[in-house]
């Protein structure tokens, strides 16, 4: 799996950049920079979010890796929890590809046995939320002015804070969430971080799963 | 009331139950619950004891593709269980319903690097249909009924079974299961009504329609449904490897094989129709050659029942899913009656060209060492063309494909997409068990039947009567062939030392001959056809020969090779 998280971000001007319009400057043309990041990759591929419903059986998250893998691939986040139908788990998965790409994918997924539906959506036709959390150095963000401005400014939240290390969470979307990461690892505060797997779901009226569901509940008592 | 029997019982029941009556098997540790109850279901279930797990999988193969039946397979765990590996794979590429049932260790040792342990659903899960592990006496039936299920509906592949030993052993309260429903799986996509009167539209407004048959209209049975098609609107078609035996050999709108070494004329034609449709076949790179410039020019109808098939290789105008014996019907009710004659006639230079360069030196060679095809062309005809032809891969493979004739359906056993050595000698034995009024022709070359040969003693167990014609060129032929093309003749390792094949045959009790004068061959193969039993027939061919016409990997369709 890629992280598209630059961890090794220098810092060492972070001193000097107290000046409250260039640093604002500075965010934005992070924000920016990830947000067009985050949109296509390197070869022009848009970020396709993957919805795939399947059985709750062991085994299941390697079948469904191993068809991004065999088709070369990356997963760019992914997420697995159960989901509102009984039974059904759903695993929600990025990926940069083609479109082309994307449909092979959700079809050979749907080929194991104990997948129910797979589909792929871009960003416009899904609500999407992803979390996070940043460990920063208490002693160095008193040093630093800036520090809770730029946590304002993102609309982040501290959800501890000791001598020793204060605790960031920011919930959003990638780049939101990467402009303050971004931000705050200039100044050099940073302990720790770590981003959620994206979540989302559609904005359609239509439940497919739900209907998928209902029709092979009907053909079932055909059969019987 | 339900009987209380052991798991290892339950799974006998529930074998009996989906209608098995021949298993392919080898005993061994993690496995040996099972094998006590079948001491026991003798009398119901015909147990073959292979000499090597690869060789149950490929006899399960064979039994499956002649008979239309799921081929089951038997073994232990760990080695026992990663032999079938090849077996699974080649059966799943070319979607041939199997079921295995392999033992494993306790759940208490399960993860601990046990004697024998191996993680076989890890290992099976990306090439098998569905792999599962059963952990409870209580999951037998379930899980055996749903293997089966699974196996042969849909487009047909193999199930693996990983049957924990503490499962074997424990006592249940048994009660047979059905399993014809899975809510997460739709074997067979529903069949739309508009797709199929725009499928007849397209082809009723074609001038130059093309068919490109495949093993899907054997897989569903649908033989006289692609008849009734191809006569009502005269349309030629093509077979795929695997579809050879899908339309008679000698229809008169059958031009013959697809592919790199298939017929000249379905191949070169594929560029110059104004609509190509394909019937349950893939695309398979054999068979496209250079996808940037395969039948740019036509349209493309695919019928499938597996719609992750539609758009894979090729992109299509219209994808008919379902059933082929339904949508082929539904569809050919709509067509025009028509004729293509003179698109029709186009094949015959094609065909003529092909016969005078390539196919009358082949088959009908005036002087020097024995030939492939011919040896190939006269089983054919003395087995009235009516024989199951098994193929080991290779050279062998290619000739035997080319030149055996077909009149029945069910009638070709090879390992395509997997290009599998050693799979021909153990699937022509399960072709025996799985169509015993059938004669049985395997052709292998002398490296492909070594890679398996232990299964001789599985013949001489059996007296399965397989009609082995080996091939001997001493050469791994069709690397030579392909390191004489495209490597410059330097022939690495691809020269064989053989050892004498009929002393091998005559230590195993089989009757064998070895044929080097062209003048022998008729009378050899008819002492062969006539001995009952299995028959050794070692043809001493040309050791330098080349499967033609041949595209080169990569290139257009329609760019045949007839000579080197």
């Amino acid at each position: 799996m890629n992280n598209n998280v630059n961890q090794n971000t220098d810092c060492s001007t972070c001193g000097k950049c107290a000046d409250t319009e260039e640093t604002q400057k500075q965010m934005q043309q992070e924000t920016s920079k990830r947000a067009k990041l985050s949109n296509v990759d390197a070869n022009g591929n848009p970020l396709y979010t993957f919805l795939i419903y399947s059985e709750n059986t062991p085994g299941l998250l390697s079948q469904i890796t191993a068809v991004y893998t065999r088709r070369q691939v990356n997963i760019e986040s992914l997420n697995v929890c159960a989901s509102s139908t009984p039974g059904v788990h759903k695993f929600t998965v990025t990926s940069y590809c083609t479109e082309e790409m994307a449909k092979m994918l959700t079809k050979q997924m749907e080929k194991r046995i104990e997948v129910l539906r797979a589909s792929y959506y871009t960003d416009d036709e899904i609500f999407i939320l992803e979390t996070s959390l940043i460990k920063i150095s208490t002693p160095r963000m008193l040093e630093e002015k800036n520090v809770g401005r730029i946590v304002r400014m993102h609309n982040a939240h501290i959800v501890e804070v000791n001598p020793t290390y204060a605790t960031v969470e920011k919930t959003g979307i990638t780049a939101d969430i990467l402009s303050l990461y971004d931000n705050l690892n200039q100044l050099g505060v940073v302990l720790q971080f770590v981003r959620s797997g994206r979540i989302a779901i559609t904005k359609s009226r239509v439940e497919h799963l739900d209907e998928y569901l209902a029709e092979r509940e009907r053909e079932r008592q055909n059969e019987l | 009331m339900a009987e209380r029997i052991s798991g290892a019982e339950a799974l006998m029941r529930s074998l009996v139950n989906e209608g098995v009556e021949t298993l392919f098997g080898y005993p061994g540790g993690a496995i040996m619950p099972v094998y006590d109850a079948l001491y026991d279901y003798r009398d119901r279930l015909n147990h073959i004891l292979v000499r090597h797990e690869q060789g149950a999988v490929h006899a399960a193969q064979g039994f499956a593709r002649v008979s239309g039946k799921v081929g089951c397979a038997i073994v232990t765990s760990g080695p026992g269980a990663t032999n079938t590996v090849t077996g699974i794979a080649d059966a799943m590429i070319d979607s041939t319903p199997m079921v295995v049932i392999c033992g494993q260790v306790g759940t208490s040792l399960l993860g601990t690097d046990a004697f024998q342990e191996v993680d076989v659903v890890g290992v099976t899960s990306p090439i098998s249909k569905w792999s599962y592990q059963i952990r409870r006496a209580e999951d037998v039936a379930w899980a055996v009924s749903r293997a089966f299920y699974i196996a042969k509906s849909g487009r047909p592949g193999p199930v693996v079974l990983d049957f924990a030993k503490n499962a074997q052993t424990a006592m249940v309260d048994y009660e047979p299961a059905k399993v014809d429903f899975i809510r997460s799986y739709q074997p067979i996509p529903p069949m739309d009504k508009d797709v199929i009167k725009k499928a007849a539209q397209m082809i009723n407004e074609s001038v130059k329609p093309f068919v490109l048959v495949g093993q899907g209209v054997e897989l569903g049975d649908a033989r006289e449904e692609l008849k009734e098609f191809l006569e009502k609107a005269q349309m030629p078609a093509g077979c795929t490897l695997l579809g050879l035996s899908a339309l008679p050999s000698d229809h008169p709108l059958n031009m013959g094989m697809l592919g790199m070494h298939g017929n000249l004329g379905p191949n070169v034609m594929t560029n110059q129709c104004d609509l190509l449709i394909a019937v349950g076949m893939r695309f398979d790179d054999r068979v496209t050659g250079n996808l940037k410039t395969y039948a740019k020019q036509a349209k493309i109808i695919h019928f499938d029942i597996d719609p992750s098939e539609i758009d894979k290789n090729v992109k299509v105008d219209l994808a008919v899913l379902g059933d082929c014996k339904q949508t082929l019907a539904a569809v050919t009710e709509l067509l025009d009656e028509t004729t293509h004659q003179s698109w029709i006639d186009g094949f015959k230079p094609y065909a003529e060209k092909e016969y005078n360069k390539v196919i009358d030196k082949a088959i009908h060679p005036k002087s020097g060492a024995l030939l492939m095809g011919e040896v190939v062309r006269k089983v054919s005809e003395a087995s009235n063309n009516e024989a199951i032809l098994v193929t080991d891969v290779g050279q062998n493979q290619m000739f035997g494909c080319r030149y055996f004739k077909f009149t029945k359906g069910r009638s070709v056993v090879t390992s395509g997409g997997c290009g599998t050595m050693g799979f021909g000698l153990p699937a022509a034995i399960g072709a025996t068990f799985g169509a015993p009024e059938r004669t049985v022709c395997l052709f292998c070359g002398d490296g492909g039947l070594q890679m398996t040969i232990q299964e001789l003693g599985t013949i001489m167990e059996q007296g399965a009567p397989v009609k082995i014609i080996l091939l001997n060129n001493n050469y791994l032929g069709n690397v030579r062939q392909w390191q004489a093309m495209f490597f410059n003749h330097r022939y690495s390792f691809t020269p064989m030392m053989n050892p004498d094949y009929e002393l091998i045959a005559k230590a195993y009790g089989i009757p064998a001959k070895t044929v080097v004068e062209r003048k022998d061959l008729d009378a050899a193969i008819k002492e062969m056809l006539s001995t009952d039993g299995p028959y050794l027939l070692q043809c001493a061919v040309l050791e330098e020969d080349n499967v033609l016409p041949m595209t080169p990997p990569g290139a257009n369709v329609d760019c045949m090779m007839l000579e080197v």
